[in-house]
């Protein structure tokens, strides 16, 4: 076929592009992903019992605006690895924001304490187990962050799979905040943070192979 | 002969920019038009980046034609055409030189200061690979619904008459009939 024909081809029975494709599959993939992932929570982790006492609790909230802030923060930048030629701009940054200020709420607290209280904040009472279910609560958005990333067009795709595992992984932290006790800031700093990488590290190894257009 | 034209990048984006946004609302003569001139530059810029292979530049014109077809949702007008087009290019460009890699180990350097809008080449060479060979592979409930309204040029509404297929099972399989003919290309070379 010469490449003539194929123009006719690919401009004949013109119908308008969906302008909102790219919103529509992240909002079917992220409600999907993150529905799953409340499902479990709640039917298999349970939600905490003290919930409604801890929510009158401060740190509470910023422990929420922390993770939710990443969460945002990761979808921004997913959805500029989404589109060719599309700058990455501030949104490293706005990733790097809320870590950095739940580290520097650690060494505030910690020197609050003396030090005497570090280790009780750092390991909490599930430091084994929460980085392990984030990472597992993470697969029904990670896969659902896979099938978004498919339908667009990403041209770093490393990147790309790393931040769609990003994505799954803040999302995970979100709806597994509704179980998780924890609200030591060391904690929060290092445990949630290493459970996120997670399934950040997994989609930079498949990016390149899963990604391909 | 090469006819090779120097418009500026300023004057192309300026050009090519509402043809396409007219494209993406349904006006197919303004996407045949722009689809056109973006063969002649994404040749001039293949043809300087794969000097080694010539026969192999119009091959990869097509396939990145086809992939500017199918990713058209992804460009968000506000942002300009040529950091789009370009990252696509470049992007079709270095997969193709890697999957090639094994075999020619290409030393070719992926620094690309010139724009793709910079240059172009409306002088088209042979295609080895056949699109429409490619074409007749594909599953029927894909092939009909492309050879109807996309070769033929029959409306969906005819299309769908003809083959018993419902309208918006004639639509999906152009739409994933186009996908799976660019992961043929990439899978034939």
């Amino acid at each position: 076929m010469r490449t003539d024909d194929l123009v006719t081809m690919l401009a004949r029975g013109g119908a308008p592009a969906d302008s909102h494709a790219v919103a529509r599959r992240y909002a079917v993939g992220l409600s999907a992903g993150a529905g799953v992932a409340l499902l479990l929570v709640t039917m298999v982790l349970g939600v905490r019992p003290d919930l409604a006492s801890a929510m009158r609790l401060p740190m509470f909230w910023i422990k929420f605006g922390y993770v939710a802030a990443l969460a945002a923060a990761s979808v921004m930048l997913a959805l500029r690895l989404s589109r060719p030629g599309e700058r990455v701009g501030w949104t490293p940054m706005a990733l790097a924001a809320p870590v950095i200020a739940m580290w520097v709420l650690a060494f505030v607290a910690v020197e609050r304490g003396g030090g005497q209280e570090f280790a009780s904040q750092f390991f909490g009472r599930t430091w084994r187990s929460c980085p392990l279910l984030i990472a597992g609560l993470s697969i029904p958005l990670f896969v659902a962050m896979l099938w978004v990333m498919r339908g667009m067009a990403p041209t770093r795709l490393r990147a790309a799979g790393a931040v769609a595992g990003l994505v799954a992984g803040t999302g995970a932290a979100l709806v597994y905040a509704l179980h998780c006790p924890e609200l030591g800031p060391p904690f929060l700093g290092f445990w949630y943070v290493l459970g996120m990488l997670v399934p950040t590290a997994t989609g930079a190894l498949l990016g390149p192979r899963l990604l391909r257009w | 002969m090469t006819v090779a034209q120097r418009p500026s990048v300023s004057e192309s984006e300026s050009r090519l920019h509402p043809l396409f946004v007219a494209a993406l609302a349904g006006d197919a003569a303004a996407y045949q038009q722009f689809l056109k001139e973006l063969a002649a530059h994404l040749r001039a810029f293949l043809r300087k980046r794969l000097a080694r292979m010539p026969d192999e530049v119009e091959d990869l014109v097509q396939e990145t034609l086809l992939a500017v077809h199918n990713q058209r949702h992804t460009y968000d007008t506000r942002q300009p055409l040529t950091a789009w087009v370009h990252a696509i290019a470049k992007y079709k460009w270095i997969d193709f030189v890697r999957r090639h890699a094994g075999r020619d180990a290409l030393h070719e350097p992926f620094d690309d200061d010139d724009e793709l809008l910079a240059a172009s080449d409306e002088d088209a060479a042979d295609a080895r690979r056949d699109v429409a060979a490619l074409l007749a592979l594909l599953p029927e409930r894909q092939r009909l619904p492309i050879v109807h309204v996309k070769i033929t040029g029959l409306s969906v509404a005819e299309a769908a008459a003809l083959t018993g297929m419902s309208e918006s099972a004639v639509k999906v399989g152009i739409h994933r009939g186009l996908k799976a003919l660019a992961a043929r290309m990439r899978g034939t070379r």
